[in-house]
């Protein structure tokens, strides 16, 4: 049998709001768009703040830890080449918790997974962009 | 009492087109034979239908999700409406009935066909298709922020929302279970569905894992089909054909936030508050309630249902199904009762509703609920999708 390549992540179409999300990993960093008058996250980006209207609402650096919200362990080997199982999840930034990112999980069995876990985001280079991935936070 | 719009429209017939994993016909001609079958059901004639509505719109993507719109059917049939529209941006897959009834009580229309389409079976035949993820293409939309992540399928991005509801209600995969092993023995008695032959808990339990906590079993089935409903006015629905199914009270809000990653509730999805707003347009309760065909794009959605209908309390779903005797066809509330999507195909909660009325006009065979049901609730579903009507005969 011969190896069949794992398939690339499929990229989403960025706009001005979404343009930082998707690249400040370049950077190392995660970044939430924020308002300026009363500190709420928004996401996903846009620069209006449903709590107070403002309008100044800018990304800024975040933890990049956070926690499981909910997540799934694939098996299905949906595409050739698609190394299963692994972890579709959503996690909930440490800042706050209705600022939830769709994300892997990596460096971790999957049957390691489970509600509440602490993770930490990673990235990886794609193209232009720089994917928000997560892993377990490990004890020091 | 204040006047709800719904209560002047009723359904007045039915169609459906043959149901396979592959068709000889077209989409086009399995709608119009969906469509003209459904005029006919109702007495009427082509000249009459002066609306037309369906959920999502043509879709010219070739996953066979949506391949015929409203403009494509009105010319096939040349129908001369007052009135039409398609589109995907509505309170769930029952947003064409929601307009239809709009229409009607906007006085534009007096007979409505509301019709949806999908060609999933042969599009799949030709090349791997889904909805969420389309290759060598960057991703828009709502499932944009799902993109880089492997999320092949529908059924991955809703297993997120169903392996939550398994931690909060504590479901075994036995209890699960029930709602597909329903399913297959009503479909065994269906004619027109896709499986007929009975499935074993050992089955349900032995089918492969998909994503967790979803199985095979727990997943619809793409098919070729379609399925037409006529909406008509209630004043010029009483001399029709059949006995008008009024539509009693909808479901139709979205107070939640409408994402498919920041939804308040992601155990539930957006269906609680779709269901008090349909209960507060009613004077009837679940106790009124005959059969239910409640949305089975994947089982979770109809235990969902069951609890956010009230047909039993939050994360009581596995208790009511225990042993399945409850929702089975001789049981204290039907479900799902011609084999739902599961078993029958996925029309997309438009079989639904088509079964919905076949058993209130007790046209349903081998399969007919006894005592002469009058009352039934259905829905649809699919994370901020969400819908429901209770269709009431008389």
């Amino acid at each position: 049998m011969t190896d069949v390549r794992p398939p690339p992540r499929a990229l989403p179409v960025v706009d001005k709001d979404s343009r930082t999300f998707w690249t400040s990993g370049r950077d190392g960093i995660l970044a939430i768009h924020r308002c300026k008058q009363c500190a709420y996250y928004v996401h996903p980006p846009v620069p209006f703040c449903p709590r107070c209207e403002s309008r100044e609402v800018a990304p800024e650096a975040v933890s990049g830890r956070g926690t499981v919200v909910t997540f799934t362990v694939n098996h299905k080997q949906w595409v050739p080449g698609l190394p299963v199982p692994y972890v579709l999840a959503l996690v909930a930034i440490a800042e706050q918790d209705d600022v939830r990112l769709v994300t892997n999980i990596t460096d971790c069995d999957p049957g390691e997974v489970g509600f509440g876990m602490a993770v930490e985001v990673w990235f990886e280079p794609v193209e232009e962009l720089w994917v928000p991935l997560f892993r377990p936070v490990r004890g020091s | 009492m204040k006047r709800f719009a719904e209560k002047d429209c009723a359904i007045t017939g039915v169609g459906m087109s043959e149901v396979s994993r592959g068709s000889a016909k077209s989409a086009l001609e399995l709608t119009v034979d969906a469509c003209l079958e459904a005029i006919a059901d109702a007495g009427l004639k082509r000249g009459e239908i002066d609306g037309i509505a369906t959920w999502p719109g043509e879709r010219a993507d070739g996953s066979g999700f949506s391949p015929v719109g409203s403009a494509a059917l009105q010319d096939a049939l040349r129908l001369e409406v007052n009135w039409y529209a398609g589109g995907g941006e509505a309170p769930g897959q029952y947003g064409a009935v929601f307009n239809a009834i709009g229409a009607i009580a906007a006085g534009l229309c007096r007979h409505v066909l509301v019709f949806r389409t999908m060609y999933e079976a042969t599009a799949r035949k030709t090349a791997f298709a889904n909805a969420l993820i389309r290759a060598g293409e960057r991703q828009a939309g709502p499932f944009a922020w799902y993109a880089p992540y492997h999320t092949y399928a529908a059924a991955l991005q809703q297993a997120l929302f169903f392996n939550l509801y398994v931690h909060k209600s504590g479901i075994r995969p036995e209890q699960v279970g029930q709602i597909a092993i329903n399913q297959r023995r009503n479909a065994g008695l269906n004619p027109r569905a896709i499986y007929r032959t009975a499935i074993t808990i050992e089955d349900y339990l032995a089918s492969p894992v998909i994503a967790t906590p979803l199985r095979l079993y727990d997943c619809d089935v793409p098919i070729d089909g379609a399925a037409a409903i006529v909406v008509s006015r209630l004043d010029g629905a009483r001399d029709l054909r059949n006995p008008p199914i009024r539509i009693e009270a909808i479901g139709s809000s979205m107070e939640y936030r409408n994402s498919w990653t920041q939804l308040d509730a992601l155990d539930t999805q957006a269906q609680p508050r779709v269901a008090e707003m349909m209960w507060s347009r009613t004077q009837l309760t679940t106790a009124d309630v005959d059969i239910a065909q409640l949305y089975d794009g994947f089982s979770f959605h109809t235990l969902n249902w069951l609890e956010n209908f009230g047909f039993c309390e939050r994360y009581g779903a596995k208790d009511f199904i225990e042993g399945g005797k409850r929702i089975a066809l001789d049981g204290e509330l039907p479900v799902n009762t011609g084999g739902g999507a599961l078993s029958a195909g996925r029309l997309h909660a438009y079989g639904a509703v088509h079964e919905a009325c076949t058993q209130l006009w007790g046209k349903a065979g081998a399969r007919q609920v006894a005592g002469d049901p009058k009352v039934c609730a259905t829905s649809t579903a699919g994370g901020p999708l969400a819908g429901c009507m209770l269709l009431v005969r008389g």
